[in-house]
């Protein structure tokens, strides 16, 4: 891919979503992206992210930062010697906060509000029900943008075994709304017990769980449906704002078999479902000349020669030992097939995924972990030259 | 636990249900379903007798899989204390959730016994307990790679394993670990070797110089992930009861295709040799 179709797609979009699985290095790639947009437009740039790795945020010189955004300092990129145009602005997202904050907005009333945020199963519930990262990290990216502080809102989306709970997030949080399951915990309690057609089931329900729990349970979806209005809206917002052709996806993979399959899978379903994929990076990806056959060619000819004259020149010039000169040429030798084996099928992903995105940037496997500013720009570089 | 038919093709066998499939001989495998667990649930514990009264369960389901806090995990993790109560096996191999899930399941018991007053499910969350925070009984393996989110990842779960269950680690694993290309004195070598590259060209090829570069770039690797070992020891050895210095058992990077039996045999060979060919006496093989 060319240099530009990056920085068209960083200058032509307003929001940015960062897809994958996790351990690819999603987080990472989020923040360069950010840099690459500073580095080629002037504007405002957000990064939205989920729990970064610590030394990641020292290194941007935010030991700590929140739902609200924080700007890296302009200095802290002139220390680095990466030169920006543009400002880029950090943020991180906080789920109970997140939450917190939307029962707040919805809430019909202060004593509604209260009664939500003091119920025993509040923070229970809310953690682990219809996917609430995923919902709230849609949230939270439609809240920014609709502030219109910022040019481009770059979301590092949170790890998901399933991918695809994110783009379904603000669709279940609507049909949670309509469904049997909320009538049902939302009937006052007694006359529950004496609808005739279900009665088994809440008996059954009733002696497993006890009356108690189930009238915790209810009391709390009785406050929640009266926030029903303001939620339906804003998921029909949040779903609209998922297929607005100023969004784009950006899936980060690993040339590895799970990740790789997760992001092709990822990647259809995306244009499935009409949403915009805007690239594929391959992350850490080995040299394709590794799975050449002339490097092949060249490994069993140093394993042929190891213990040879070779050995011998080659002490000489260096000064070394001579068994340790033979004893490194052979394990070079070697140990290439291992990485030529890896290299290769590397390839033969990397040309799966080609076929799916309208661009894919290749990512090499960088030396070291990258904390700091510097190395983000370097990451950035490869990104917008890479494939 | 995690299923997406990846034990199904570790093993070989189509397709995993809850029913157990006998994938060797004396080695069963399922897949956790935690609509199954419920349906068994009702019919060993409610004893109701006509399960079709109650409903297509699948509708209702909902109820109990989003609305109620923990009773998901419990149909998970009751299901196998179950297992391990009535001795059906010997040993039960969980392949659990990823990090972040693992410590809400475990910990679902405590939460149901915090949350719910009274009700049959309560009472059962004792000897789910029992089982769970009885080292002797039930051990928590962790396993890692040697990258950097993976390793504080493994800290961190460690860390909630001891302050929000009773569970014990009981292994922690290191898998794709890169064996050591050169000593200290070959390493040197290595270092200077473009000195001499000319010479390497004029017998294998100008090619030759991506071989030394794949060294190189394996090597660093390795030391990195090394890096992150030593982390992870280092902190392993100064938690205190948490891991009880608890080594690091590895399994090297085997450079071989994703997954299937021909993976499973290497992995199996490897931990046998890090693990103590003795078995110590006195197991109920439980560990």
């Amino acid at each position: 891919m060319v240099v530009a179709e990056l920085d068209n797609l960083l200058a032509s979009r307003e929001m940015i979503l960062v897809a994958g699985s996790g351990g690819v290095g999603k987080t990472t790639i989020a923040a360069a992206l950010g840099v690459a947009a500073a580095q080629r437009h002037k504007g405002r740039i957000l990064v939205i992210t989920v729990d970064p790795a610590r030394r990641l945020a020292t290194a941007l010189g935010l030991d700590e930062f929140g739902n609200t955004p924080v700007r890296i300092d302009p200095k802290a990129f002139v220390a680095a010697g990466v030169k920006v145009r543009g400002e880029v602005w950090v943020a991180m997202l906080d789920t109970k906060a997140g939450w917190d904050e939307l029962i707040t907005r919805h809430a019909p009333d202060d004593a509604t509000r209260d009664a939500v945020l003091a119920n025993p199963l509040y923070e229970n519930i809310t953690s682990r029900f219809v996917h609430s990262h995923e919902y709230l990290a849609m949230e939270q990216l439609h809240d920014l943008h609709a502030t219109g502080d910022f040019d481009l809102v770059i979301v590092d989306t949170p790890p998901s075994r399933n991918a695809l709970s994110i783009l379904d997030a603000p669709n279940r949080m609507i049909e949670f709304f309509g469904s049997r399951l909320l009538r049902w915990l939302t009937v006052p309690y007694r006359s529950r017990l004496f609808t005739v057609a279900s009665k088994p089931f809440y008996q059954v329900a009733d002696r497993v769980l006890g009356s108690r729990f189930l009238q915790d349970i209810a009391d709390f979806f009785v406050l929640f449906q009266a926030m029903e209005g303001g939620f339906v809206r804003r998921a029909k917002e949040v779903e609209a704002l998922l297929r607005d052709p100023r969004t784009a996806f950006v899936v980060v993979t690993t040339l590895e078999t799970a990740p790789s399959y997760e992001a092709r899978f990822l990647a259809r379903s995306l244009i499935e479902r009409g949403m915009s994929l805007g690239a594929i990076v391959a992350n850490r990806v080995l040299p394709v000349a590794l799975a050449t056959s002339a490097a092949a060619e060249s490994a069993a000819g140093l394993l042929e020669h190891a213990d040879g004259e070779l050995a011998d020149s080659v002490a000489a010039r260096l000064d070394a030992p001579r068994k340790q000169v033979s004893a490194v040429l052979e394990q070079i030798a070697t140990r290439f097939d291992d990485v030529a084996l890896v290299a290769a099928r590397e390839s033969d992903r990397r040309s799966e995924l080609a076929d799916l995105a309208p661009a894919l940037l290749v990512v090499p496997w960088l030396e070291g972990d990258i904390h700091d500013l510097a190395g983000l720009g370097a990451l950035a570089g490869h990104l917008r030259d890479g494939g | 636990m995690d299923a997406k038919g990846a034990l199904a093709t570790a093993f070989d066998v189509g397709e995993l249900g809850f029913e157990p499939t006998e994938v060797a001989p004396q080695l069963h495998a399922m897949a956790m379903n935690t609509e199954d667990s419920l349906r068994e649930y009702l019919r060993l514990f409610v004893r109701i007798p006509l399960l079709g009264r109650i409903g297509p369960l699948a509708s209702t389901f909902d109820f109990v899989a989003d609305a109620a806090p923990g009773v998901k995990e419990i149909l998970g993790v009751g299901k196998l204390c179950y297992e391990v109560r009535e001795r059906h096996y010997d040993l039960i191999v969980v392949d659990a959730e990823a990090s972040g899930h693992i410590v809400s399941q475990i910990g679902a018991p405590k939460v149901i016994a915090d949350l719910v007053q009274v009700g049959l499910v309560r009472d059962q969350t004792q000897w789910m307990l029992d089982i769970l925070d009885d080292p002797m009984r039930t051990g928590v393996a962790v396993v890692t790679t040697p990258e950097e989110m993976p390793v504080t990842e493994t800290i961190d779960l460690l860390g909630r394993l001891r302050d929000e269950t009773g569970a014990h680690a009981s292994a922690v694993i290191a898998n794709r670990v890169l064996p050591a290309m050169f000593s200290r004195r070959e390493q040197a070598v290595v270092d200077r070797l473009d000195d001499a590259m000319e010479l390497l060209v004029d017998v294998a090829g100008p090619a030759v110089a991506t071989v030394v570069d794949a060294a190189r770039l394996t090597e660093t690797r390795r030391s990195t992930g090394a890096e992150h070992l030593d982390r992870l020891r280092h902190w392993l050895e100064s938690s205190g009861d948490v891991a009880d210095g608890l080594p690091i058992i590895t399994v090297p990077e085997l450079f071989s295709r994703g997954s299937g039996p021909r993976v499973v045999s290497l992995v199996a060979q490897a931990l046998t040799d890090e693990l103590d060919p003795e078995p110590p006496s006195g197991v109920d093989g439980r560990g």
